[in-house]
């Protein structure tokens, strides 16, 4: 502290000595409101600027210490048209760093770009906003479970400009009235929890007056010491988008350990300067949402959705006291057609920069130290091209995932110091083909198919090494026994089947008497038979001759033998009942002379079925 | 005692394949439409078993999904996540690095070499199949190749089992089982052994090698195998079975497999060094002799000069041998037999001398209702399996006998071992169970046909009748049969409803996520192992030293990323005494201790809130034994009572003061944790905790979980003097 105050001193006898470089700009009227009731440090000024010079002024000078500077996270100037009530549309208006001469060394300078130039006389208002991380010093820098968080800040009660100004006020907010102590001047006071400077008159450039804040201040002190966002695109109708954070909890250390008992009692007076929750807020109809890290799921997450925004309320794994660290992963799919637009051929995804974990409703602020945002593209995406808002880091790389043969192009953004101020919408147009979409689809089916064809050919093929081995030949052999005898069984079972024709003619004559028809019938399965007897010599033959079926084929004979007794038999009963029925004698005489048929038929019918079956098993 | 429990789990899926269509031929009214669409019996029967076969492997493997879908895709027990964190190692640094690998976070002062004393197969199987999957572009990550690869080999054991059950019964084993375990290549082995000897091919024998040779890499149970073959080979030979086939698969096993095994250094040369292996080379010689008389038997004719000859060789032989024997014993070139292999030939010996072993509940002999509970039906179709066997006695059948009768006592010793006879007892219960179901549906058959024909044709000829009133010489039989068959089914199918049971709720929840109802059904998860584990790997310096019992190591190291002093790899008894030392002593005395191992952190578990019951304090009396048996200033006697282990008021006072004591129930004493019972309660106990009032000197809470489950504590560095 004391190497900063001395600092300081020094700094402020430079700058009186030095000489402004464009002293012809006045600010008239100076509001400075700083917001102290987070831990990101946010000054919104007001800025009357008026040109008492003769010369056409096109640019307006803002200083920052260099130790504020170098916290800086967020710098917005704007102004408006119009006076009063009657404002115009506000126009923001580029900043850049500039280094004038004579300007002090431990000042960093941005000038303000006027969209149109000053006029001798006239007056502009100006808005600027700037966001600091990292500006609240906890002090002490170690407390107890049971402490409360308190903080430092550190300004100039008077506007550090290099124009002359007329008159200022400076207005505090702070989290709470708690204040342990605060720098007095003249007219300061203290009113609830706000510190009012000022106002202040006609002060010469590069007025600076210390002023030390000393409050309590337990808001969440989140920090993402490193925050990397992966969003992947796959036009099959989902943005996913992944988050892995590396939380830190910012504030004062944790000393002395951690009491559970204290804790679990009275989480809010024994744990005043911790935090164990957080909240994301998702864009609406967000779907598939995870929460985890390297060891595993994470259960203490709980998640809300309506119309305008999904909410994602998250737990660390532990209460965050100061100086842990934790880090976890969060993910969710997003409906492609809500982000994916087309314009002039090219298709540009609208998505938004910041990470979705959102100080204003929970107050808990969230600052990314480092950021990277990574797009991943589809394969085979072209034209690569991004506009952002705001100035990054950028570079193009090649992701692996599934079923990628070239890779998919990813475009990385990075950006150091994000405040919840970055959540803004950025664009990455690209070229992508429709049919580039069926490629991994294809890959797979052609994968399988491939796969499959490679099982048939390896059933079809032969790959015995050696063609004239007995036991190779023998196989072969047997699978044209088997062969056969299938072919064998096949024909068997149609002449059964012609048996049940000439059974069913004879049923049918029992029934209508039609002796022709009957006939006919049995003409029929006379050729049949006839014709099967042919097709079976051949198979019969090759059996006989065959050494492999030399077990099957006494079976294969017998069944044969049976079969053609069978016929016989049926036959045999076939025109006896025809003959009866010409002779037109009864019944009872039909059934005697039959039976012994019918008898002989059955018991014929069952054996063969049971060779059948034999036969089948071997 | 130690919270390792493993799935030693009898899982079988009993899918009948319905006997091959025997009344095709019988119905000829349908044949003709049914003619195009009918596939010849071999092919139908074919496209039967492949479907079961198929069903059984999904089956197989979804039966082991049950907790990752209740919880997520992780590894939930104690031990495998050190095969993870290796796993994860290999894929990272490549084989060579993980060779080479000295773990310098585990047995803090001392390291582990990693590559040197582990069975590397689990791991590599792993990266294995991630870098195959890697190779075909499916961006899979390795932790849940990890968690997959145990269903994977799980269904791949079942459909192994099926193929040993063929080959040694026939091809109408009908039933299979998933038997899912972890350490799956036990039945490749056995079945390219078995085959071998069915078959004497020498290509098959290569195949048991390289079965044996992963077995060996993966598990250290392969010590059993090892044994069980040369036993069952000296079966053969006593019984006279000795065959060619027998001499080519056994020596070509023996001596590949040896020298295959002697690839991996944790095994080294132990093959010939160590007692546990001498089984298989005295087996080895005993075959060359046989061999070699075998020859001249066939060279001499005289029968009385090869009696003669027979005696000189075998005494030679047997004195030569037990001469070797006794000399590698007595110069100490062979080892003598390990602790844990007299354990399983005397129950009781771990008990007595190393209590390390005897701590472990997995090392615990085996209830006779955990036995029932994991094999329900099959401990009555074993014995009848038996039956069939001895019935159809051949090379194959004793082999599954031998192999059934061994692990089945050594599953009787150690707990889990079960899963060791497991595949044994489902095999041979699947052939009394085939066998069965195989006489009773002939049965059916032949008398259905009988009926059938009878009544299509009304007039019954004389010689079906014949046959007809011969089979009723017995009653009912039919009906019996069909009866029985019923029954056997449904008491199958009993049994798959109740593995599926078992998987489900004893064997699917994790040790490392703890689940309870809550007060409104609703499930309320216990994280705090993780939330502990975590906290250290975010909140500890990355070089912290953390002193924890040991079953919480591979944990630590793997979740938490910090060294630790002693982990699950049990392999110096006498660190492990230290940390018992530690733990049992007084505050002071304790902090010597942890002072000179350089311990930053202390990490207990603690049940006394949720009242999770294997916590710190019921495995406490582990650590005085395993403390005291190599310090003795630690005496048993001084935590007990009356022979009895309690905490409250009638404890013993050392008990009341020593570290571990006061590390689980530090300012406990303020706690209400159950509705109308005084404050410092202990629900895992059912007591009130006797010293309500700890006070720690030399160590500070640094992190309590939201349960209580895990503390940590910080070891205060030494004070100054001035």
């Amino acid at each position: 502290m004391g190497s900063r105050f001395a600092f300081f001193f020094l700094f402020s006898s430079i700058a009186i000595l030095s000489t402004p470089a464009s002293s012809d700009l006045i600010i008239s009227k100076l509001d400075r409101r700083i917001d102290l009731t987070s831990h990101i440090v946010r000054v919104a000024s007001t800025l009357k600027v008026e040109n008492a010079g003769p010369a056409v002024v096109s640019e307006v000078l803002l200083t920052i210490p260099n130790y504020q500077a170098k916290n800086l996270a967020y710098l917005l100037a704007s102004s408006y048209e119009g006076k009063g009530k009657t404002k115009g549309p506000t126009i923001s208006l580029p900043v850049e760093v500039v280094h004038p001469k004579g300007m002090p060394l431990d000042l960093t300078t941005y000038s303000i770009s006027l969209s149109k130039g000053l006029e001798k006389g006239e007056s502009l208002t100006l808005d600027v906003f700037a966001a600091f991380s990292h500006s609240l010093q906890p002090f002490p820098e170690e407390i107890t479970q049971a402490d409360i968080q308190l903080v430092l800040f550190q300004d100039s009660a008077f506007y550090l400009s290099p124009y002359q100004v007329t008159a200022q006020s400076l207005s505090v907010r702070l989290p709470s009235a708690r204040v342990e102590s605060y720098t007095k001047l003249q007219n300061t006071k203290l009113v609830e929890s706000e510190i009012k400077y000022g106002p202040y008159e006609n002060l010469p450039p590069f007025s600076y007056n210390s002023i030390v804040v000393h409050f309590e201040n337990n808001r969440p002190f989140a920090v993402a010491h490193e925050l990397v966002r992966e969003i992947e695109i796959s036009h099959w109708g989902s943005v996913q988008i992944n988050e892995h954070y590396n939380l830190i909890h910012g504030g004062a250390r944790n000393k002395g350990g951690f009491s559970r008992i204290e804790y679990q009692g009275r989480p809010n007076i024994r744990g005043a300067s911790s935090f164990r929750r957080l909240v994301a807020r998702l864009p609406p109809r967000a779907h598939s949402v995870y929460y985890r890290d390297e060891i595993g799921n994470i259960s203490t997450s709980s998640l809300w959705g309506d119309s305008r925004q999904t909410e994602l309320e998250i737990e660390p794994r532990f209460p965050m006291f100061g100086g842990w660290k934790t880090s976890f992963t969060i993910g969710y799919g997003l409906p492609l057609q809500d982000f994916l637009f087309e314009s002039e051929g090219k298709r540009f995804l609208n998505i938004s920069f910041g990470c979705p974990i959102d100080e204003v409703v929970v107050d808990n602020l969230f600052v990314k130290a480092s950021n990277l945002t990574q797009v991943v593209l589809p394969e085979g995406s072209k034209e690569i091209s991004v506009s952002v808002p705001f100035s990054t880091k950028q570079w193009q790389e090649i992701k692996h995932s599934h079923l990628d043969i070239v890779g998919r192009p990813v475009v990385v953004l990075q950006k150091t110091k994000v405040v919840p101020e970055h959540n803004l919408h950025f664009q990455v147009y690209y070229k992508f083909n429709n049919l580039a979409l069926l490629q991994e689809p294809l890959m797979l089916i052609f994968g399988f198919f491939i796969f499959f064809v490679a099982c048939i050919v390896y059933m079809h093929t032969d790959m015995s090494i050696s063609k004239s081995s007995a036991s190779y030949l023998a196989k072969l052999q047997w699978d044209e026994v088997q062969a056969t005898v299938q072919q064998v069984l096949s024909i068997i079972n149609r002449c059964l089947t012609v048996h049940d024709k000439l059974e069913a003619s004879l049923h049918d004559l029992s029934r209508n008497g039609d002796v022709q028809a009957c006939k006919a019938v049995r003409k029929a399965a006379d050729a049949l038979f006839k014709e099967y007897a042919k097709e079976l010599k051949p198979l019969l033959g090759f059996l006989q001759s065959s050494p492999q079926a030399a077990h099957v084929w006494p079976k294969v004979d017998e069944l044969v033998a049976k079969e053609k007794e069978m016929q016989e038999r049926s036959m045999l009963k076939h025109s006896s009942v025809v003959e009866c029925y010409e002779k037109k004698s009864g019944g009872r005489d039909v059934e005697n002379r039959v039976a012994s048929h019918q008898a002989k038929l059955t018991a014929l019918r069952h054996e063969v079925d049971d060779l059948l079956e034999v036969i089948d098993e071997i | 005692m130690g919270g390792k429990h493993e799935s030693a789990n009898g899982l079988k899926a009993p899918i009948s394949t319905p006997t091959p269509p025997a009344h095709v031929s019988l119905r000829p009214d349908f044949f003709p439409n049914l003619k195009s669409l009918k596939l010849k019996t071999k092919q139908q029967e074919l496209l039967l078993r492949v479907t079961t076969l198929c069903l059984v492997y999904l089956l197989a493997f979804i039966i082991r999904l049950f907790s990752v879908l209740r919880y997520e895709s992780m590894i939930h027990e104690f031990d495998p996540y050190f095969n993870y964190r290796t796993t994860l190692f290999l894929t990272r640094h490549g084989f060579y690095e993980f060779w080479n690998w000295f773990d310098s976070e585990s047995w803090y002062p001392l390291g582990r070499i990693i590559g040197g004393t582990l069975y590397p197969g689990l791991m590599v199987t792993a990266a294995f199949l991630y870098w195959v999957l890697r190779f075909l572009r499916f961006a899979v990550n390795i932790k849940d190749v990890c968690v997959l690869t145990a269903p994977f080999f799980a269904s791949n054991t079942t459909l192994v089992a099926y193929f040993f059950g063929k080959e040694i019964w026939d091809s109408g084993c009908r039933h299979r089982r998933g038997r899912p375990h972890r350490h799956l290549p036990w039945v490749h082995l056995a079945v390219g052994r078995r085959v071998a000897v069915n078959t004497g091919s020498l290509a098959w024998a290569l195949g048991s090698a390289f079965g044996y040779f992963y077995m060996v890499s993966a598990w250290g149970g392969y010590v059993f195998i090892i044994n069980l073959v040369p036993l069952y080979v000296l079966v053969l030979l006593i019984t006279g079975r000795y065959s060619m086939r027998l001499y080519v698969a056994y020596c070509t096993m023996y001596v590949l497999g040896m020298l295959l095994a002697m690839q991996i250094r944790f095994v080294g040369f132990q093959h010939v060094q160590s007692g546990e292996h001498m089984a298989a080379m005295g087996v080895f010689f005993l075959m060359q002799v046989f061999y070699f008389l075998d020859w001249v038997k066939h060279l001499l004719s005289d029968t009385k000069l090869f009696q003669d000859f027979l005696r000189i060789t075998v005494t030679c032989a047997v004195s030569v041998g037990g001469l070797a024997l006794g000399v590698g014993m007595a110069s100490g070139f062979i080892s003598p037999w390990t602790g844990r292999f007299y354990s399983l030939l005397d129950p009781t010996y771990a008990k007595d001398h190393i209590p390390i072993i005897a701590s472990v509940s997995e090392h615990q002999p085996t209830a006779w209702s955990s036995f029932m509970f994991d094999y329900h039906i099959l401990l009555f179709l074993f014995p009848a399996g038996l039956y069939f066997c001895f019935k159809r006695l051949s090379d194959a059948t004793i082999f599954i006998v031998m192999y059934g009768l061994t692990s089945l006592y050594f599953a009787g010793v150690m707990v889990r071992l079960i899963l060791v006879a497991t595949p044994a007892v489902c095999l041979i219960s699947a052939i009394a169970v085939s066998a069965t179901v195989k006489n009773l549906t002939t049965l059916v058959r032949t008398k259905s046909k009988v009926i059938h024909t009878g009544s299509s044709k009304g007039t019954a000829s004389a010689k079906t009748s014949a046959k007809a009133s011969l089979d009723q010489s017995l009653p009912f039989q039919r009906n019996g049969a069909i009866a029985l068959l019923v029954g056997a089914f449904y008491l199958l199918s009993r049994y798959a409803t109740h593995c599926t049971w078992v998987t489900s709720e004893a064997y699917s929840s994790p040790s490392i996520v703890l689940a309870a109802r809550g007060a409104h059904g609703g499930r309320v998860i216990f994280d705090d192992y993780r939330e502990a584990y975590f906290w250290l790997r975010q909140n500890t310096p990355p070089d912290a030293k953390v002193m924890s019992w040991w079953d919480y190591g591979y944990q630590i190291t793997a979740m938490g990323n910090r060294t630790v002093i002693v982990d699950n790899n049990t392999w110096n008894n006498t660190h492990i005494a230290t940390v018992g030392r530690a733990m049992s002593s007084y505050e002071d005395e304790a902090y010597e201790i942890m002072h000179s191992l350089d311990v930053d952190y202390v990490l207990v578990v603690f049940g006394g809130v949720t009242g999770y019951s294997s916590d710190d304090i019921n495995k406490f009396l582990w650590m005085v034994r395993i403390g005291g048996g190599v310090f003795p200033v630690i005496k048993e006697p001084d935590y007990l009572v009356n022979g009895e282990f309690r905490v409250d008021k009638g404890a013993a006072p050392k008990m009341l003061n020593c570290l571990m004591y006061k590390l689980c129930y530090y300012r406990f004493g303020e706690l209400t944790t159950e509705y109308g019972k005084p404050p410092g309660y202990d629900r895992a106990r059912g007591v009130e905790i006797g010293n309500k009032d700890v006070k720690l000197e030399y160590l500070e809470e640094a992190f309590t979980t939201s349960n209580w489950i895990v503390r940590i504590y910080k070891v205060k560095p030494p004070s100054n003097r001035w």
